[in-house]
């Protein structure tokens, strides 16, 4: 299990490590046809800075070889605002009073409906909190079974199960898991996450074993940029990324960079991560793993997510809502957290393809489940 | 340099030694002396089993080195199976080198057999290091099937051609849990460092020694690259420089 593996790294040892990182790190990193963990600091390190246009141009080249002038699209469908936890940073926080939602099925189906009236969408990400008592594994059984029909690509993004519950929905559908460990800096996770089954670190971290061991075909990965030094969170999460490939080697997998957005719970980042920054740690994500899918959300303003589209990202959302109900039931509930970009899904793709990239909305079938 | 651990014991020397084709067996033994090796493979069929005074197994056998028998002759799973409880009987060890290789004029292993026997013999308690095509996919399979250790072939057995197989031994270096040991193949010691510098854990070589003109300074030869070769993986080498002074058409944006 990966949280024994994490043991092995010192959270400071590797802070210091990324600062101390030189010119000839960096050079050595762009250098190499296969890095390392060592490598990829160099390429986050403020050494690296630079090198910015070089690492662009490698991680465009990059992914272009491996994934085409293409770019994914899916879009999140939030079916539960409903939360045990006390996230100090959620909007979904269990301590903030506003009328909490849980889906039922026919208006899961109904929320389908509008999403395909809005674009010719097929991945979807079904979202939640994490209450199991009212949306456990059989509540998620049933989305995912009310969602197959219109989808051709379901994954979630709700709380950690164990690998039977995992296992048990891929037969109703579940493609891919993603799940944010939020930060890997063990000592502070629970000052975010104070209570409530998400005050867990290991039983988080391992979940991605579990995730591995169930055979879930993807499984996407996030630290929550904000919280603890972003260099060394996503350093660990690298190294996290290395250790499942070995052990889940038929799992394919996803990088998130998330940017803290403001909330209802009103908390502030501890860090901020620039425009410039996050490019930074997108090229070296690529230029680290060819493989890995990286992903950016509606977090990201249009103009940056334009901008990135050619550069190394390979997934979008679009024309998300990140409340439940958002696209028919309940327009006007409360959102998980603030999007920064807008714009409808077909405007997206336009622009895409302005920029010269396929918008891919299907790329999976069910007679693979 | 790191330790490597195989079936729980330690080995200093990356270099492991095979015993076929020397001129003498005093050679051999001086071969592997001069090696510096601690991990030895002798083909069974080679050993005289109920004669515990063979000349081959006295020559092979000494302090600090691990012998590993090696099924060489068998042609699929079940004979691999009941060669390796021979081996274990007559040689007093867990330790087998699995070759399967029904094709007689290559050698070259059957995935199938193998992955077969890995998965019966590791349930036997045997610690198997089965050698193998440098397929990726078929050493993870091994890995599932309790292998303790891949050994994939850089060339054809006993052609000395080198590491042929490179774009495939990369990726395996990079998936494996287990020690990939580059095993077949590799003719010169310039061939075992580039195989450690590119993260094997170790190399075994045989007739690139048994053949050589001196195979005492050969082996001595290997030995040096080995290490050389591990020394540079773990110093980390240096920036090879093709990078052009870039203008930013990419970043300016950000600017």
């Amino acid at each position: 299990m990966f949280s024994e593996e994490l043991k092995k790294y010192s959270w400071d040892g590797t802070t210091a490590e990324i600062m101390a990182m030189t010119a000839a790190d960096v050079e050595r990193a762009l250098s190499k046809e296969r890095l390392d963990d060592r490598d990829f600091m160099a390429l986050i390190s403020p050494a690296a800075e630079p090198y910015l246009e070089q690492m662009a141009q490698r991680s465009r080249a990059i992914t272009e070889r491996r994934f085409g002038k293409t770019i994914s699209i899916f879009i999140p469908l939030y079916i539960t605002n409903s939360c045990t936890n006390s996230c100090v940073y959620c909007g979904f926080n269990r301590h903030n009073k506003f009328p909490r939602i849980v889906l039922t099925p026919e208006q899961i189906e109904a929320e389908c409906k509008a999403i395909k009236e809005m674009g010719p969408f097929e991945n979807l990400l079904i979202v939640t909190g994490e209450n199991p008592a009212v949306a456990g594994t059989d509540y998620l059984e049933k989305a995912l079974q009310v969602c197959r029909p219109y989808f051709s690509n379901l994954t979630i993004e709700v709380m950690p199960l164990s690998a039977e519950d995992y296992e048990r929905l891929t037969h109703s559908g579940l493609n891919g898991v993603v799940c944010f460990q939020e930060t890997y800096n063990r000592d502070r996770y629970k000052v975010y996450h104070p209570a409530g089954m998400k005050s867990k670190f290991e039983w988080r971290c391992d979940g991605f074993d579990r995730m591995g061991q169930a055979g879930v075909h993807k499984i996407g990965m996030g630290v929550l940029i904000g919280l603890e030094d972003w260099r060394t969170d996503v350093t660990m999460m690298a190294r996290h990324l290395t250790y499942l490939r070995k052990h889940y080697w038929k799992t394919r997998y996803s990088v998130n960079f998330p940017r803290m957005r403001p909330s209802e719970a009103g908390f502030q980042p501890n860090v901020v991560m620039s425009d410039r920054e996050l490019a930074q740690l997108t090229f070296a994500f690529r230029i680290f793993d060819p493989d890995v899918d990286i992903s950016y959300s509606t977090r990201e303003n249009h103009q940056f997510r334009n901008n990135m589209a050619t550069l190394g990202v390979t997934t979008m959302s679009a024309g998300s809502k990140t409340d439940p109900g958002g696209y028919a039931c309940y327009p006007d509930s409360l959102e998980q957290f603030a999007i920064s970009d807008p714009t409808g899904p077909l405007a997206v793709a336009a622009d895409l393809r302005a920029l010269g990239r396929e918008p891919v909305w299907k790329d999976w079938d069910r007679i693979f489940d | 340099m790191d330790k490597l651990i195989i079936g729980g014991r330690e080995f200093t020397s990356r270099l492991f030694v095979g015993t076929g084709k020397f001129r003498s067996n005093e050679l051999m033994s001086a071969a592997i002396e001069a090696s510096g090796t601690e991990m030895v493979t002798v083909a069974m069929k080679r050993i005289d089993m109920d004669n515990k005074d063979d000349d081959m197994l006295r020559h092979v056998v000494r302090e600090g080195v691990q012998l590993l028998p090696n099924t060489s002759g068998v042609r699929n799973a079940d004979e691999a199976v009941l060669a390796a409880q021979l081996a274990r009987e007559a040689f007093g060890t867990n330790f087998i080198k699995l070759e399967i290789h029904p094709d007689p004029k290559y050698l070259l292993p059957d995935p199938v057999e193998t992955l077969a026997a890995t998965e019966r013999l590791a349930k036997m308690g045997f610690i198997v290091l089965p050698y193998i095509q440098a397929d990726p996919v078929l050493c993870k399979r091994l890995e599932e099937a309790g292998a303790a250790a891949v050994m994939p072939l850089a060339a054809p057995i006993g052609s000395n051609k080198g590491l042929v197989t490179s774009e495939l031994l990369k990726i395996i270096i990079e998936q494996s849990c287990l020690p990939v040991v580059v095993d077949a193949g590799l003719g010169v010691p310039s061939h075992a460092a580039a195989a450690m510098e590119m993260g094997a854990d170790a190399v075994l070589v045989n007739t690139a020694i048994a053949v050589a003109g001196d195979p005492v300074r050969m082996a001595r030869a290997f030995a040096a690259a080995t290490i050389a070769g591990r020394e540079a993986y773990e110093a980390g080498p240096g920036a090879v420089c093709d990078c052009a002074s870039a203008s930013s058409p990419l970043t300016s944006f950000l600017s």
